[in-house]
């Protein structure tokens, strides 16, 4: 069971009382209609799924109930840090294109 | 029987305190301080079980964790509990026993006779199976639990309570041996919160049954000297009986305290066993090392044990498990089970070493002490029946793989084996570390720690007791240092061991035969599942490389435990089978439990009805008292309906159902979910949310809406209404309050901040007395008198303010029934109030009450769709014939439009929702029929759609049912088909879905 920091609480808190929301950093396009079906596809359906470094988002659900972002390994669960929306992460894979 | 083989020496029992205790069904006494394992070797029972397939009788071989054959079925009755190793049971008064393996009787077994079992299952037997129809599986199945003795749950509920502690600890200290102990003391000393757990009744680990002396006394009266130390902490906490059988994510661990399991089946008052969920800032490993067995023929005779073992029943428990005994070592460690035989007096056959010249010290003490010492050889085969008769020894070559001289049969009852020593790295498996292989203890140690933790002693690979006992130190200062506590130095001078400089072992993993592995007798590599080497042999020839693979396929390490015995043997003989070097071939990840954990402890008190909380309306004890069903909506409890005297469901139904329709109903709606939603930007952002606009929605109006996921199927429904400026109440659907809250918080903190607005549910705040019917008007004004109730003034999908039996309430016009309805919300604590002047007031109407069936058959009645009941998250408004409720015109592409445009979305055979009507009005079709074109064709049909609601209609007169059927917007008038499980097909028309008051003319009933 993950321990995961709140940047709002400011606490750790245990998982059971988040959610886990999918990849953090999805933009919404601003002109769906101006969207081909295929683009339009690949915003609503593709997700990266790394093995190792992956931005993703969470809801403190029982908590503050603020979104949040957190960086977290996939391969050891670790997460590298957690952060606002808003805010870019400080942690990056390498070769990620910031 | 009496105890033949209970020692005068002491140990750690009370020879005083006699028990008594059953196995199978006869009377045995033990002493006070044995296990069950003890018990029944000191009153000469060795025989416990018979083997998974091929029946083979088997004994005790270990003395704790390890032990693959000695499983028990403890107590009877509601208590029971199935599985528990002999060596890990605390012997009590009236203690009841039986084998679980062992189909019809341990003694006389049906399948070894006739002996087709195991032949019908070599190597890969599941997997061959399963490429058998599923069918005949279910009948292996059957034979295979029962065969392979797996125990018998209890059916009755369990009688014993279990509890959840949560912790938070600076330091786990995990195994209480000498390390362990020493770490957790100097930790302690510098401050740290520790924990300490053991899953033996006492702590000391290898100690309780050492004959070292620790700075010239007993080793156990310094481990009692240190537990009294420990127990004067005020900042330890010291869990013996207690297995940490789970190592998780961010130093998580599951610790399960077994409380009053030594007293007796049942706990007499408290809880019986205890989970503890501990967050640890560091934890230590201290779990020691498992003796690794010899896999040599017939390795499995009851009387062949682990040295470690044999030892442990001498010393710990004052029990010699023979008469006259073999020793086979790899390793000087094992001669300490010859000197502590010497000493029983019994007979010692001989040392058989593998090693061609051992001349290590405690080599040299065994030989001053006149025993035999057969070097260079091995004990390749064990012969005899139910218990060893025999010990076949032969010469080896200098590596071990070669057998070069004549072989000798040596008379014995008991084959003390050790193959050298295996970490017990489990734990540190369990946080993704990846074991490394050491050729210098020529085991697997803990890889590179992932997590906060460290590995020390013999779980580490040290195995000298002084270094144990330094490295125990230096971590618990360290751990202590790292957790802000102490200067990270050891404080407690390190104690005066006495022990042997060892040789160098030999990696023996595989005793060679006369014939060929795959001729030779089966030599055992994992007894619980009866995995031999010749099966590994085997699963290599069919193609198998990769260690996870050939785990599954053998099932080696599947049983309850987890391979800890053999498991390296395995790796090795795989490792020899392939070509290449354990190192190369690797091992098997250990996962969690470590030991089996009991369903009992992981629930806890989360059982019965703290299972789930569950919610009750302020209405709730009138429904109660009026004799209601009820029906679970999410945690809800809302009344299902109303039975009156002598009244069937369906009766109920029916009276509820016409009653609303011919005068007045009343329902109660409070826990439709109710979201606060104010800001200057809320209609804007209500507005992106739902399918339609509410930007120009004044005040007092209300407007039904539906919301989409992205991809544009419905999520959500229910009515919106405009409360003030900048204010509007959202209504959801009971089960998707939460998620839609979530939802809304979702776009405004993520993707719209800009946007100012703000959520509250208000779900719990008020209480919603639905009055629906002709005569709903006539009910209100009785209470009312403040707000105009004139079908003009106040109009279908207006609110209004006002006062209702002298109560502030607020009042929708809004109608799922498709009758006249008024929706009364009061605060809450003014609920049950305000429903009982309702139901005075509609008293002249027979004002009805009912439940959600009712509610269920009049919204179908009128096409009303039920989100998650009629859709599934793959319906668009369109498919639910609802395009009235698409804003096409609005400014903002709203969540979901731009799919409601994907090619998917706009093909002509999407399931779509229509009416059904049985063409025999008195059938009712099963809700989640299926729906076909033509029911001659051959299985398995083309299925077009399903049954998404059904109901017998009593005010239609006839069965009335909702459907999604590909293309059936376009297929009105069509008949179709539901085929049932019971081979009846119903046939039924496609109907518009709308079946009652198609026009919508009812809810104006002046
Ligand atoms: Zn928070």
């Amino acid at each position: 069971m993950l321990l995961i920091h709140c940047p709002h609480c400011r606490e750790d808190r245990e998982e059971e009382e988040y959610s886990y929301s999918g990849e953090a950093h999805i933009v919404r396009p601003l002109e769906p209609e101006a969207l081909s079906d295929e683009d339009w596809g690949d915003y609503l359906f593709f997700r990266k799924n790394p093995r190792g470094i992956h931005h993703e988002m969470w809801y403190h659900a029982v908590g503050c109930r603020r979104y949040f972002y957190a960086t977290r390994n996939t391969l050891s669960y670790e997460i590298l840090e957690t952060y606002k929306v808003g805010e870019q992460p400080q942690v990056r894979a390498q070769g990620a294109v910031q | 029987m009496s105890q033949i083989n209970r020692l005068n020496s002491k140990g750690r029992i009370d020879c005083d305190s006699p028990i008594n205790f059953t196995y199978n069904g006869r009377q045995m006494q033990g002493v006070a301080g044995d296990t069950l394992a003890s018990a029944l070797l000191a009153n000469g029972v060795n025989l416990v079980g018979r083997s998974f397939k091929y029946s083979r009788p088997r004994g005790i071989v270990g003395h704790g964790a390890e032990e693959p054959n000695a499983i028990m079925q403890i107590g009877s009755g509601a208590a029971t509990v199935p599985n528990l190793k002999a060596t890990q049971v605390e012997l009590y008064e009236g203690l009841e026993s039986a084998s679980v393996n062992g189909w019809p009787s341990v003694n006389f077994d049906l399948m070894s006779i006739t002996g087709w079992f195991g032949r019908m299952m070599p190597p890969g037997f599941y997997y061959k199976t399963f490429m058998y129809p599923a069918k005949l599986w279910m009948t292996y199945e059957h034979f295979i639990r029962k065969a392979a003795g797996l125990g018998s749950a209890p059916v009755q509920d369990d009688p014993d309570h279990y509890d959840k502690l949560n912790q938070h600890c600076d330091l786990l200290v995990v195994g209480a041996g000498p390390a362990g102990l020493v770490a957790a003391r100097e930790a302690a000393r510098a401050g740290a919160r520790v924990i300490i757990a053991d899953e033996q009744n006492e702590f000391g680990g290898s100690l309780l049954a050492s004959t070292n002396s620790i700075d010239g006394q007993p080793a156990t009266s310094w481990v009692d000297e240190l537990v009294a130390e420990l127990n004067g902490f005020s900042n330890v906490q010291t869990l013996p009986r207690s297995t940490v059988f789970g190592y998780y994510d961010h130093n998580f661990l599951g610790i399960l305290q077994r409380r009053t399991d030594h007293l007796g089946i049942s706990a007499a008052s408290g809880s019986r066993q205890r989970l503890h969920r501990v967050r640890a800032k560091r934890v230590i490993l201290a779990t020691g090392a498992f003796e690794r067995p010899l896999v040599f023929a017939h390795n499995d005779i009851p009387g062949v044990m682990q040295a470690s073992s044999v030892s442990t029943y001498i010393n710990r428990y004052a029990v010699a498990p023979g008469q006259r005994m073999v020793l086979f070592t790899t390793n000087d460690n094992a001669y300490q089970t010859a000197i502590d035989w010497h000493r029983t007096g019994r007979a010692l056959v001989a040392v058989v070493d593998s090693r061609p010249a051992p001349n290590g010290q405690i080599v040299q003490e065994v030989k001053d002490l006149g025993i035999l010492v057969i070097a260079g050889s091995a004990v390749i085969e064990a012969q005899g029946g139910k218990r060893v008769k025999r010990a076949l020894i032969a010469p080896l070559n200098a590596d071990g793989t070669e057998i070069t001289g004549a072989v000798q049969k040596l008379v014995c009852d008991l084959i003390a084996c050790s193959g050298g020593w295996s970490p017990a790295i489990h734990l540190s498996s369990h946080t993704g570390a990846k074991p490394v292989w050491d050729q210098a203890i020529i085991g697997f140690k803990p890889g590179k720690s992932v997590q906060q933790e460290r590995s020390v002693g013999a779980c580490g690979g040290t195995y000298s007791l002084a270094d144990c006992i330094a490295e125990g130190a230096s971590a618990g200062a360290e751990a202590a240092k790292l957790v802000g506590c102490g200067d990270g130095a050891v404080h407690f001078p390190m104690p005066q061991v006495e022990e042997y400089s060892e040789q160098p072992p030999q990696a023996l993993f595989l005793v060679p035969h006369t014939k060929a592995t795959s001729r030779a007798p089966s030599q055992f590599v994992d007894m619980q599942l009866d995995v031999s080497a010749s099966g590994i042999e085997l699963a290599v020839r069919e193609g198998f490389k990769s260690v996870e693979h050939i785990k599954r396929y053998t099932a080696m390490g599947f049983g309850t435990d987890q391979g800890k015995l053999g498991n390296i043997n395995g790796m090795a003989i795989l490792a020899n089978a392939l070509g290449q070097s354990i190192e190369q071939t690797g091992t098997t990840i250990f996962r969690p439990s470590y030991s089996p954990t009991t369903f009992g402890a992981i629930a806890g008190a989360d059982v019965a009805g703290l299972f789930d909380p569950e919610r009750y309306t302020a209405v709730h004890r009138w429904h109660q008292q009026q004799g209601a069903e009820f029906e679970d909506v999410g945690q809800w409890k809302r009344p299902w309906y109303f039975p009156q005297s002598g009244e069937s469901m369906q009766d109920a139904v029916n009276r509820e159902c016409l009653a609303v329709r011919n005068s007045v109903g009343i329902l109660d709606a409070s826990t439709l979910g109710k979201i606060d939603i104010q800001g200057p930007d809320a209609a804007e952002f209500i507005t992106r949310i739902y399918t339609n606009s509410y930007l120009k929605l004044a005040p007092g109006k209300c407007r039904y809406g539906v919301m989409l996921k992205e991809d544009g199927m419905i999520f959500d429904d229910g009515v919106c209404a405009c409360l003030g400026d900048n204010h509007y109440l959202m209504f959801t659907t009971t089960g998707g309050a939460a998620g839609v809250l979530a939802w809304l918080e979702l776009w405004q903190q993520t993707e719209w901040p800009d946007l100012r607005v703000y959520f509250t549910s208000v779900t719990d705040h008020w209480t919603t007395a639905t009055i629906t019917g002709p005569n709903a008007r006539k009910v209100l004004a009785q209470v009312c008198d403040d707000i105009d109730l004139d079908q003009d003034a106040f109009q279908f999908m207006d609110w209004r303010d006002g006062t209702v039996a002298g109560v502030q309430a607020r009042v929708f016009r809004i109608s799922f029934t498709g009758e006249l309805s008024y929706e009364i919300n009061v605060p809450a604590q003014y609920g049950r109030y305000l429903w009982e002047a309702l139901i005075a007031a509609g008293e002249e109407f027979d004002i009805t009450p009912y439940g959600t069936e009712t509610m269920h058959v009049l919204r179908a009645e009128k096409g009303f769709i039920i989100v998650g009941q009629d859709t599934d998250g793959s319906m668009t408004p369109a498919d639910m014939n609802m395009d009235w409720v698409v804003g096409k015109n609005k400014s903002f592409s709203f969540i979901g439009k731009r799919s409601l445009q994907r090619s998917d979305s706009v093909r002509a055979d999407r399931k779509q929702l229509v009416g059904l009507k049985t063409l025999d009005g008195t059938q009712v079709l099963p809700e989640g029929a299926q729906v076909v074109f033509d029911p001659q064709q051959a299985i398995p049909m083309s299925m077009q759609g399903h049954v998404t609601s059904s109901y017998y209609s009593a005010n239609m007169g006839h069965s009335i049912a909702l459907a999604v059927v590909k293309g059936g917007h376009s297929r009105l008038g069509q008949t179709v088909h539901c085929p049932l499980a019971d081979g009846r097909t119903i046939a039924a028309e496609i109907v518009s879905s709308v079946f009652y008051d198609p026009k919508g003319e009812r809810q104006n009933v002046q």
